[in-house]
């Protein structure tokens, strides 16, 4: 039975400062939420298993580590990942603005194939909500990407964001382009050699 | 004045080229807040990887021909260098567990021009024995040679076999194994990576120690002894970057700083940008941000970039080569690199090589100190060339605050520059960087 797959994919966050990328993904990852969240998680990148159906999807999960405040996120931050969640604040028309100019950035350095999926956080702060959900699923539609409110705070749609993504994640690659023979570098398990 | 981003800084570092990206990336890990600026808008300034669309714009070259292929399938690198597996570059990348950001693949194959000739570089005794570069019995002798230098270990007197080389001239030890000229200069050219002959009147350990490096290297993965990131050389300063911000520093591109500000003893205390400015405790940058009392210029480096249709000729139809001309085989003192990438490391579009040649000037004509370089690479379809001049820093900053970096040496590893690299740690910080690297640690914690 092949009903096992296994897949590897990078997913990175995007999208204005103080919008609750980090707390989105410490909700999935941990299940925990913070009021103050420090605006960086201090980690290279998280990670988390969801398993579907007919496979077990791990994402490894990069946060922009406040190099989105001005625009100074690294080429290789958008390099090889699959899926990207762009965050918006439903309380701030602002952020939507900004989630649009990240899809676009997305797509111009991005990888073709890559799964965007946006998030309208903050969505249990309803009586000040200024972004129209109407408005923001045109726009997904429009563009073919996922569109869903969420709440870092209750959690809610936290999890169905993720496992969304991960049905529309290519099944069958580690995410990537396997062909190549790349390696990570690794320490050798013994220094035998005191100029090595 | 407006406060620059968050306007008080433990350091303030221009420019993100590699050293300048290393030592940010530490200088945060250890708790300091950092604030990192660029006048460009992409990462690496000297030695950034750059696209098709921001590399012809750096040449002025008007746009690039859509027959090269897609602008982001290129990551041109302005500073061609390999990094040496065992080196102590990548001992940096363990260190700061910068290796997570990157993937890497050896370079495929290593080559010698001798007597109008590529000749590969052995990697095994078995291609020692069968490789034209000598005759018979001096292969004999160049393997007792090369057994000796597995042996040598500088703690154990009994692998020294009555050698000392704290005193023994390179020369010295080449002709106590029975070496004849043309295998010194092969061995110290192509193995050690000596870029001229100052080498062979030195105590010979230090050039032993290189050759070492090179053959534990070697060991290490395989074809050559040299690595090179998947996507290009961009991403060393990128993964560091990303590492200092990580641990909350702080990153603006596209932000040139007009001035450096001094306290009344003349020490910096801070840059100004525009009508904002930001207060350090010291300023850290590449030469190109200080005013030129504070730096000297130590001499030019040509390299030239050609995209070709096809792999260099005559070096087995490889992906990824690099040949060596040593300097005294074509009359010059200065060594010529000549590096040669492809999609395979995923630095061009399919189909396209690049190859670049570089060389310390010796002259003032540029285009003819890379002429034996060029000749070896066949049809070239578009060729820039830029002549940089290097510059080291005039103090150490220990009296201004104002701590630089020296350019990117000609030669093509990083192993001088991350010696400049360490003593600009030292001078930061006063200690010096612990290189130990403890196996264990690198893939538990993430």
């Amino acid at each position: 039975m092949s009903n096992n797959r296994f897949c590897h994919f990078k997913l990175v966050l995007l999208g204005d400062t103080a919008v609750g990328k980090s707390c989105l993904v410490v909700r999935f990852v941990r299940d925990e939420f913070f009021e103050f969240q420090e605006p960086t998680i201090g980690a290279a990148f998280l990670t988390q298993t969801l398993a579907l159906d007919d496979a077990t999807v791990k994402f490894e999960i990069w946060d922009t580590a406040g190099q989105e405040r001005y625009r100074s996120l690294a080429p290789m931050y958008y390099r090889g990942a699959a899926a990207a969640v762009v965050v918006y604040d439903i309380t701030n028309p602002d952020s939507f603005a900004g989630a649009k100019s990240w899809v676009k950035e997305l797509q111009r350095r991005g990888d073709q194939n890559v799964v965007i999926a946006m998030a309208g956080n903050k969505a249990d702060l309803e009586a000040h909500r200024k972004v129209d959900f109407n408005e923001a699923n045109e726009y997904a539609e429009a563009n073919g990407i996922i569109h869903m409110e969420t709440s870092a705070k209750n959690a809610n749609n936290v999890k169905a964001l993720f496992s969304e993504i991960a049905k529309r994640l290519p099944n069958n690659t580690q995410g990537g382009n396997g062909e190549r023979e790349a390696f990570p570098i690794l320490p050798q398990k013994q220094e035998a050699r005191n100029c090595c | 004045m407006e406060p620059l981003a968050d306007g008080e800084y433990d350091a303030i570092i221009m420019g993100t080229g590699l050293k300048e990206c290393v030592l940010s990336g530490l200088l945060s890990v250890q708790g300091m807040r950092v604030l990192q600026m660029d006048r460009n808008n992409y990462y690496g300034a000297d030695c950034a990887s750059l696209n098709l669309t921001n590399l012809y714009e750096k040449f002025n070259a008007g746009q690039p021909p859509e027959s090269l292929g897609a602008n982001r399938d290129f990551n041109v690198d302005l500073i061609p260098k390999f990094i040496m597996a065992c080196g102590n570059l990548t001992k940096m990348l363990l260190h700061s567990k910068v290796t997570r950001y990157l993937e890497f693949k050896s370079i495929e194959g290593s080559y010698v021009y001798k007597g109008g000739k590529i000749l590969k570089v052995p990697a095994t005794p078995e291609e020692a024995l069968k490789s034209p570069l000598m005759g018979l019995f001096e292969k004999r002798r160049f393997r007792t040679f090369l057994l000796f230098v597995d042996q040598y270990d500088e703690t154990k007197p009994e692998t020294h076999q009555g050698k000392d080389l704290t005193t023994m001239t390179m020369k010295q030890l080449y002709e106590s194994f029975g070496l004849v000229p043309d295998t010194h200069q092969f061995i110290s050219h192509a193995m050690c990576l000596e870029l001229d002959e100052a080498h062979m009147d030195k105590p010979a350990l230090s050039t032993v120690k290189e050759l070492q490096t090179y053959c534990y290297s070697l060991a290490r993965y395989g074809t050559s002894p040299y690595i090179y990131p998947v996507y290009g050389l961009g991403g060393l300063p990128e993964g560091f970057s990303r590492l200092c911000a990580v641990h909350g520093g702080t990153f603006m591109l596209h932000r040139d700083v007009d001035e450096i500000t001094y306290n009344e003893n003349g020490e910096a205390n801070g840059v100004k940008s525009g009508n904002e400015m930001a207060r350090a405790k010291f300023v850290v940058g590449d030469p190109s941000y200080f005013p030129k009392e504070k730096v000297k210029a130590t001499g030019q480096v040509v390299r030239c970039i050609c995209f070709l249709n096809h792999p260099i000729p005559n070096c087995g139809d490889l992906e990824s080569v690099q040949i060596i001309i040593p300097g005294p085989q074509v009359g010059r003192t200065n060594d010529i690199f000549v590096c040669s990438l492809s999609n395979s490391h995923q630095v061009a579009a399919k189909g396209i090589y690049i190859a670049i040649v570089s060389t310390k000037m010796e002259g003032d004509d540029a285009d003819k100190e890379v002429v034996p370089g060029l000749a070896l690479l066949g049809h070239i379809m578009q060729r820039f060339t830029m002549v940089a001049t290097t510059y080291e820093p005039v103090s150490d900053g220990s009296s201004d605050k104002c701590f630089i970096s020296s350019s990117f040496d000609a030669s093509s590893h990083f192993e001088g520059d991350v010696d400049d690299l360490l003593s600009l740690y030292k001078r930061v910080t006063g200690k010096d960087l612990d290189m130990t690297i403890n196996a264990d640690s690198v893939e538990a914690d993430y």
